[in-house]
């Protein structure tokens, strides 16, 4: 569905990216990890095209988003829902209004329709009751919610998360965690989720991709990866304590709960 | 149009006569973009006007840029209004014509130039600044990035009702400060100067002419367009976080008034090229 295409990205002539080539099926649920600064955040700002590769291309099923503009991108764009890390919501508009913004701006629906919308995606975040309120009254975690239910309102069918868990406490990051896996499952979602929670992207992902230094080392699914020989897995599973043991207890308690 | 956040350039200058062509290249880039941004924000008003939502937002700009600084401009027109008419009329004074030219003089000066010149200054100050710390604000944490995944054009969206408040505003308050400044001339004339105000006022009437007028609320118009092009330009154009929305900030200001002093010129010249060969 979606393909990365040996695509090279230079700021400043370092290499970001440096002939990163996967791809995601539709569906799928993808975590991208890996340190800081190893260009996870600029693999996500290519698939809509915030940003252009140096080289390379990337496609969304027959579609180049790399060289799409005008209709064509806005067409690609309307695919998309994007949760920043911050939540990016507009400081003037409620939670409700903020939500409602891509309905009332492109679409023709009449405000019962959009209303009808609006609750429903709140209601999906579980954030029904900060509806009336500003960003600036909730917290971060309802802030990533409430950017989550403005991802889901279009009824996208690719949402790309950039950090949703980072800056939140674990109970949040759980509850974060297991929305991104329930809109999933219910709603045949295709996610691609860059995240420095390796334990639970181990939990939600149906793959993980690690990226290092612009290259990617390793795309397995998550029983292979900590199963993995390569050094960068190992040490990456090593600084966050998992090990094959804990990540089997971890899933057990994962499903138990589910 | 589409905002770039991407450098002009991917690689590292090899030399210091690189390095210089690029920031002339970039110059010309930014002031070309700067120029587009202002067409398309422009050309987008129609349909923000159409819109109840972007209306509303429109409205809350004409609140900001007129009635938020209407303070500012009332003390500064005044006061520039009275210090004009002091030095003005000193200097008349030595040749005994404060009574024929003190009016005259206030009111060209205030309505040709200074009334204009300083609603610029005050509305860059108070408004671009503002405009470029939020606009910037609003690209530093994605929010803008955010309105162009969701397909809702940021120059439409955002800067339109902005360029659009200050191009209604800045003529009104251009008025409304050389009101005030001839008012305030007039005051001086008549309490440290023994011209009486009816006089001052004649004085004033009897030279200024309709054009003068126009000429100085085109040339408001037009100051109000360049500092909201360039506010919400430098906004759109951040980078690096809170160090880059000081960094917009400071650009928006000493940009806007560097414009705004090289325009007036211009503007002038043209206008009056009767008066200068």
């Amino acid at each position: 569905m979606i393909r990365f295409d040996n695509v090279v990205k230079r700021f400043d002539g370092r290499a970001v990216l440096d002939g990163v080539s996967f791809e995601i099926a539709k569906g799928e649920v993808l975590a991208v990890v890996g340190p800081s600064g190893t260009g996870k955040s600029v693999t996500l700002k290519h698939l809509v095209r915030l940003l252009t590769p140096t080289s390379g291309s990337v496609w969304l099923e027959d579609v180049e988003i790399s060289a799409a503009t005008g209709e064509e991108l806005e067409r690609i764009r309307e695919r998309f829902g994007y949760l920043f890390q911050g939540g990016a919501l507009l400081g003037w508009l409620t939670v409700a209004e903020n939500v409602a913004l891509p309905l009332r701006e492109k679409t023709d629906l009449s405000p019962e329709e959009i209303d009808a919308r609006v609750e429903e995606a709140l209601k999906a975040v579980e954030l029904t009751a900060a509806a009336d309120r500003y960003p600036a009254e909730i917290s971060g975690g309802m802030q990533k919610r409430a950017g989550l239910a403005r991802a889901i309102v279009r009824r996208s069918d690719i949402i790309l998360y950039d950090e949703p868990t980072s800056g939140l406490d674990p109970v949040t990051s759980v509850t974060i965690n297991r929305l991104i896996r329930r809109l999933n499952r219910e709603r045949g979602i295709t996610s691609v989720v860059v995240t420095h929670d390796l334990q639970g992207a181990l939990l939600f992902a149906d793959r993980i991709l690690m990226l290092k230094e612009g290259h990617v080392v390793e795309t397995s699914t998550p029983e292979a990866f900590v199963h993995s020989t390569n050094k960068d897995v190992r040490d990456f599973l090593d600084a966050q304590f998992i090990t094959e043991s804990s990540f089997q207890q971890m899933k057990a308690e994962y499903e138990k709960k589910q | 149009m589409t905002l770039t956040r991407e450098p002009l350039y991917e690689d590292a200058p090899s030399n210091h006569w690189e390095a210089l062509r690029r920031h002339a290249v970039g110059l010309f880039s930014a002031v070309g973009r700067c120029g587009r941004l202002a067409i398309e924000s422009l050309a987008c008003l129609p349909v923000t006007l159409a819109r109840r939502d972007s209306r509303a937002a429109f409205m809350k700009q004409l609140y900001v840029a007129g009635i938020r600084t209407l303070p500012v401009i009332t003390v500064v027109g005044l006061f520039t209004g009275m210090i004009l008419g002091l030095q003005v009329g000193l200097a008349l004074r030595r040749f005994n014509q404060e009574s024929v030219f003190l009016g005259a003089t206030v009111m060209l000066t205030l309505i040709r130039e200074m009334g204009p010149f300083v609603t610029g200054i005050c509305l860059s100050a108070c408004v671009g600044s503002a405009m470029a710390a939020e606009l910037g604000t609003m690209t530093v944490n994605d929010e803008v990035a955010a309105l162009e995944i969701m397909s809702i054009s940021p120059v439409r969206y955002l800067a339109a009702p902005r360029m659009g408040a200050l191009l209604v505003m800045s003529p009104i308050l251009a008025f409304y400060a050389c009101v005030l400044g001839v008012v305030g001339g007039g005051i001086v004339g008549q309490t440290q100067l023994n011209v009486e105000f009816q006089q001052y006022m004649t004085s004033a009437m009897m030279m200024a002419t309709v054009k003068d007028l126009f000429v100085g609320l085109f040339k408001a118009g037009i100051f109000g367009v360049v500092i909201g092009a360039v506010s919400c330009y430098q906004g759109f154009a951040t980078r690096l976080g809170a160090v880059g929305v000081g960094r917009a900030t400071q650009h928006s200001v000493i940009i806007s008034f560097l414009l705004i002093l090289m325009l007036g010129y211009m503007i002038t010249r043209a206008f009056y090229l009767e008066f200068v060969l």
